[in-house]
């Protein structure tokens, strides 16, 4: 556990809290960023400027972060861009299929207490923590 | 001047993701690879992101409408189904593959890799793909109440 860092993912998870929970008691809407980003695919919707801001507020902080010196390294991904693009498909794919994602079910749905999104949750780990297993240790990627 | 506090919520969610780690695949996969080195840091993250959550919407449902808007738009559904079961697992193995989900895919844009480009251009291609597939052969009756909105 050498890597495990408590008080910043305490931090930076009771702030992902506060914004679901802001979002909520503002304007009515759930902070799954699946769903967020999925109604902006829709053709006929006049409900987009909302999911527009919440999108340009998440893409901002790398920038706003940046400038102060705090700057977001390019995240790591594999180097097979087949991997990429079939990890992209799956995500895009079965968020939707699940009606959410890591946010949607996992916390806002949780935070409900939501027997469905628990379900999701339990499910979306065990498959994740699967896929790991046998990338990293079984095929020793 | 509404649409401030969807853009101010943008921010909140994108710090945290950014201050937990959770926007770096490595930090995720770490919690994912419970076989290997194991970083409990996305647990921690999701229990204080609950321990906020659980008491701000139970203060939420004590409303009968949002601040700034005239209803909530609570998820309709509460049925474990099958497409709840194979969506969650599909989205699972893409999330294992490379340690990204949908939040910090997104706010990792803003670092214009061509990686990250690739990988938000395929997950906006199996949206659409469902989309599409739902539309043409509808396996779930998705109209609910008005005041409903997908889980997330």
């Amino acid at each position: 556990m050498a890597n495990f860092t408590p008080l910043s993912a305490a931090i930076g998870g009771a702030l992902i809290g506060l914004s679901s929970v802001l979002l909520m008691l503002l304007t009515g809407r759930i902070a799954g960023i699946s769903g967020i980003f999925a109604g902006l695919l829709k053709v006929r919707s006049d409900d987009k400027a909302w999911r527009i801001a919440f999108i340009a507020g998440l893409l901002m902080v790398p920038v706003i972060a940046g400038a102060i010196g705090y700057g977001m390294a390019a995240p790591k991904l594999p180097s097979s861009w087949a991997v990429i693009v079939a990890a992209g498909l799956l995500v895009g794919f079965g968020t939707r299929l699940g009606g959410g994602c890591t946010s949607g079910h996992g916390i806002c749905g949780i935070g409900r207490f939501s027997a469905r999104s628990i379900a999701a949750t339990v499910v979306f780990m065990v498959t994740a923590v699967l896929t790991v297993a046998v990338t990293h240790h079984v095929l020793g990627g | 001047m509404w649409i401030v506090a969807p853009l101010v919520c943008g921010l909140i969610f994108g710090t945290g993701l950014l201050v937990s780690g959770m926007v770096q695949p490595t930090k995720v996969l770490g919690f994912l690879d419970i076989f290997g080195a194991w970083d409990p840091s996305l647990a921690v993250v999701m229990a204080a992101a609950l321990a906020v959550a659980a008491p701000g919407f139970m203060l939420a449902r004590n409303r009968s409408r949002p601040v700034l808007f005239g209803q909530f738009f609570w998820p309709g559904k509460s049925d474990i189904d099958a497409p709840l079961v194979v969506g969650a697992g599909l989205f699972g193995i893409g999330w294992g593959l490379v340690g990204l989900c949908p939040g910090p895919a997104l706010e990792s844009l803003a670092t214009l890799s061509p990686r990250v480009i690739v990988f938000v251009a395929a997950m906006t291609g199996g949206m659409l793909v469902h989309d599409i597939w739902q539309t043409s052969w509808p396996l779930v009756r998705r109209d609910g109440p008005v005041a409903s909105a997908a889980d997330g």
